[in-house]
């Protein structure tokens, strides 16, 4: 028994010196009080502001899209599937409120728990509307998912794309399809207004003028999926997502089933981001179908670069920053700043620039993102032959369809 | 190996294998062409007040001749993409604002150029030309310009690293066309009378803008062709485009032979911005966003990397769109796009005329 266990000492030894380490404050010694404190002071943070702040408001959004920033980074960071249409399931989260916290089935009169006196319409509890979001968006993942596995690299990114334009045009023109009863399946460009609050049996129903509540809602979630996250990185399934994502078709030999594995990734994804544009709809109070574009897409893949793929502090880093730079310092902080120089015109005009620019340069400063994940910062130093660091693309052997003589003649 | 763990779709691919693909591509106009020749379609009212029906193939033709030029507008940003993912395996998302940017320039131009309608037909021919000229030299060269800021710097990085850069640049030309011409579409001075109906062929009209697209279309796709196949620069580049570094080895500067694809890409999308810009008299800041979409989609359908397939691409995207803003209405337009990509995709997941290559097969 003592020989086994040595044995098994030494390979545990051998294998933590070649594997990499958890990040420090994850895994090190003062990784439980270095989380409880951080804990601790993120959930007095809002007593220390204004209860109705800009700033409070715009800590909201952000940890809401630290949440979409996470699921994305399961997709595209640890699985290395590009996926460009995410808005497809902030779409479908928040027309779950829609549909389920709202007057807006006026033909259905169901109410659970929902601290709502509406005669019509169907109203659930936000955690009911939650679990609702995450099966719909998940069964949606995997749809969309179903297309790309046999696709390689960017063909994907396209594919997945075309589905966030599809149910973004769904969405828009959801008014003109009629769902029965005298219901149509989506407001359009009229939106969906008059969502309900969160409502807890103690706490009550959430208003506008006291962000703390939402504050302290949003945080749960998201601290829930950090370490939803870690847990999936560290499980059975994070590491077949990996090698899949290293090396496809060696990943397969090895017993790693393609089909469940993509698919899954697709699926906690896009619950992500449906749980996600849950509590930003019913924050926003309305649902407006032409919010629901490319671009969004593209802002939540860039958070997760931004950030450092495959790194979970990194996405959490990026839809930070990312989100601060576009609600809190263009339109509020910095807006005036021209004008203090004598320079007659606001910030926000070159908001969009400032954004862009301020991309080109981080990127180019830091190509592996702020935070990079320790695989991948390994790769980047050296250590790990160069071709592993491509994404999704399991060797650089051939340049795609590349310009043959084949495809450019005639 | 691959294949049987995709069971469920290449068991559909296979069931209904290459003739599924032409189905697809074919089913819109052949309904519509069917409902034309049966149902008809109305073509304004008697003097009493009854709608007249046709039961003929003009108004198809019409829908055709119409995609067609649209396509020709489409065509030729993608194969700014193409080239670009060919030779660096990169969607440079700043492309479609490059197209902008070549509307812009071209606008103000012809505009400081003092061409009108009224200016006669040599005059707007040579303007034009000239406009042309100098419009694809500052694209090309804005674009070169975004290559060696944004993108020469990434060679090495993580492969989405460019792509983020290349958002970046995007967001910075749009707002310089914020800037530069405002939030809203702009007329411009229409040069060429583009609803003229030129000719008409069997009952199909042909308009003046239909006959400058395609008319514009054609030869640069040619000259590109010529370029690509049959000059030292353009063996420069598709050796790049087949192996980086085995280029460089024989000698090949493969910094340059990049810059120049950027170069050509760049040219075209400024032409195809001139051609917008006439085709409706009307130009926009964000009219890059949807058309870079449209033509990305475009090179895909075709088979990234594959100049033919990008013109093909482009040419089916204009037709569909055509069918679906006439007959479906605008609103649905992107979402019958999106669906025939997806269609093309999961029957033939290489594109239509891409190569089989180790990763797509």
């Amino acid at each position: 028994m003592n020989e086994l266990k040595a044995q098994l000492q030494e390979w545990r030894e051998a294998l933590l010196g070649r594997m990499p380490k958890a990040p420090g404050w994850i895994g090190g010694r003062w990784s439980r009080p270095g989380a409880v404190l951080a804990l601790a002071l993120l959930i007095v943070l809002p007593l220390l502001f204004n209860e109705s702040s800009g700033f409070l408001q715009a800590t909201i959004i952000a940890l809401a899209y630290v949440v979409m920033a996470l699921g994305l980074n399961i997709v595209i960071g640890f699985a290395g599937l590009l996926d460009l249409g995410y808005v497809a399931f902030y779409a479908l989260g928040a027309y779950a409120v829609g549909w389920f916290a709202s007057d807006f089935l006026s033909g259905e009169n169901i109410s659970v728990l929902s601290g709502q006196h509406s005669t019509f319409g169907i109203h659930l509890n936000f955690i009911l509307v939650l679990i609702c979001a995450v099966i719909i968006t998940s069964i949606a993942g995997m749809i969309i998912g179903l297309p790309t596995l046999r696709l390689r690299g960017d063909y994907i990114a396209i594919v997945t794309l075309a589905f966030g334009e599809i149910i973004g045009t769904m969405v828009i023109n959801g008014s003109n399809i009629s769902i029965g009863g005298g219901m149509t399946l989506t407001a359009g460009n009229l939106g969906i207004s008059s969502l309900d609050a969160p409502y807890f049996p103690v706490a009550g129903t959430f208003g506008l003028l006291n962000l703390r509540p939402w504050y302290w809602l949003i945080l749960v979630i998201a601290v829930m999926c950090v370490f939803i996250a870690y847990r999936l990185r560290d499980s059975r399934l994070g590491r077949a997502w990996i090698a899949l994502r290293e090396d496809e078709v060696a990943a397969v030999s090895m017993g790693i089933p393609l089909v469940k594995t993509k698919l899954m990734a697709y699926a906690i994804g896009a619950a992500f981001g449906g749980m996600s544009g849950v509590f930003l709809a019913e924050f926003n109070g309305t649902v407006n179908a032409s919010q629901f574009s490319f671009s969004f897409s593209i802002f939540v893949v860039s958070m997760v670069v931004l950030g450092g793929l495959g790194s979970i502090p990194g996405a959490i880093l990026g839809a930070l920053l990312i989100s601060y730079i576009n609600y809190y310092l263009i339109p509020d902080v910095f807006n005036t700043l021209p004008h203090t120089f004598g320079l007659n015109f606001d910030l926000t005009d070159l908001s969009i620039g400032i954004y862009g620019f301020l991309l080109v340069i981080v990127m180019v400063l830091r190509p592996q993102g702020l935070w990079p994940e320790k695989r991948r910062k390994r790769e980047l130093a050296g250590l790990v032959a160069p071709e592993m660091t491509e994404l999704a693309e399991p060797s650089q052997v051939n340049v795609g369809g590349g310009l043959d003589q084949g495809g450019m003649s005639g | 190996m691959r294949d049987r763990t995709a069971g469920p779709l290449l068991f559909l691919r296979k069931r209904i294998g290459s003739w599924g693909l032409i189905i697809a591509l074919l089913a819109l106009p052949l309904y519509y062409t069917i409902h034309d020749l049966t149902a008809g379609y109305q073509a304004g009212l008697t003097a009493s007040g009854h709608p007249i029906i046709h039961h003929d193939l003009s108004l198809i033709g019409f829908n055709v001749v119409e995609g067609l030029s649209n396509g020709a507008i489409w065509a030729l940003i993608a194969i700014g993409y193409t080239l670009v993912y060919g030779i660096i395996e990169l969607i440079n998302f700043a492309h479609g604002d490059v197209f902008t940017m070549g509307s812009f320039t071209g606008a103000s131009i012809w505009a400081a150029l003092g061409l009108t309608l009224a200016t006669g037909p040599l005059g707007v021919v040579f303007g034009l030309a000239l406009t042309l000229v100098l419009t694809m030299l500052i694209t090309g060269s804005l674009n070169v310009l975004i290559e060696r800021v944004a993108y020469k710097p990434l060679r090495n990085a993580p492969k989405l690293a460019p792509l983020i850069t290349a958002i970046g640049f995007s967001f910075v030309l749009q707002n310089v066309g914020l800037l530069w011409q405002g939030g809203n579409p702009v007329a411009v001075a229409d040069l060429i009378n583009n609803g003229h109906t030129l000719f008409h062929i069997s009952g199909v009209q042909i308009h003046n803008r239909d006959v400058l697209a395609i008319g514009m279309m054609i030869p640069l796709v040619m000259a590109l062709n010529w370029f690509v196949n049959r000059t030292a620069a353009g063996r420069a580049m598709r050796a790049t485009a087949q192996d980086p570094e085995a280029a460089r080895l024989m000698g090949i500067n493969v910094n340059n032979t990049i810059s120049l694809t950027f170069m050509l890409g760049g040219m075209l999308a400024g032409a195809a911005g001139i051609i917008y810009a006439l085709y409706d008299a009307n130009m926009w800041y964000f009219q890059g966003f949807q058309a870079g979409l449209y033509a990305f989609t475009a090179a895909v359908m075709g088979g990234i990397g594959n100049i033919r397939g990008a013109v093909l691409g482009g040419l089916i995207i204009g037709i569909v769109q055509q069918l679906s803003d006439y007959r479906l209405g605008t609103q649905w337009t992107e979402a019958v796009i999106f669906i025939y990509l997806i269609l093309v995709m999961v029957l033939r997941p290489r594109g239509l005329l891409g190569e089989e290559t180790r990763e797509a097969g």
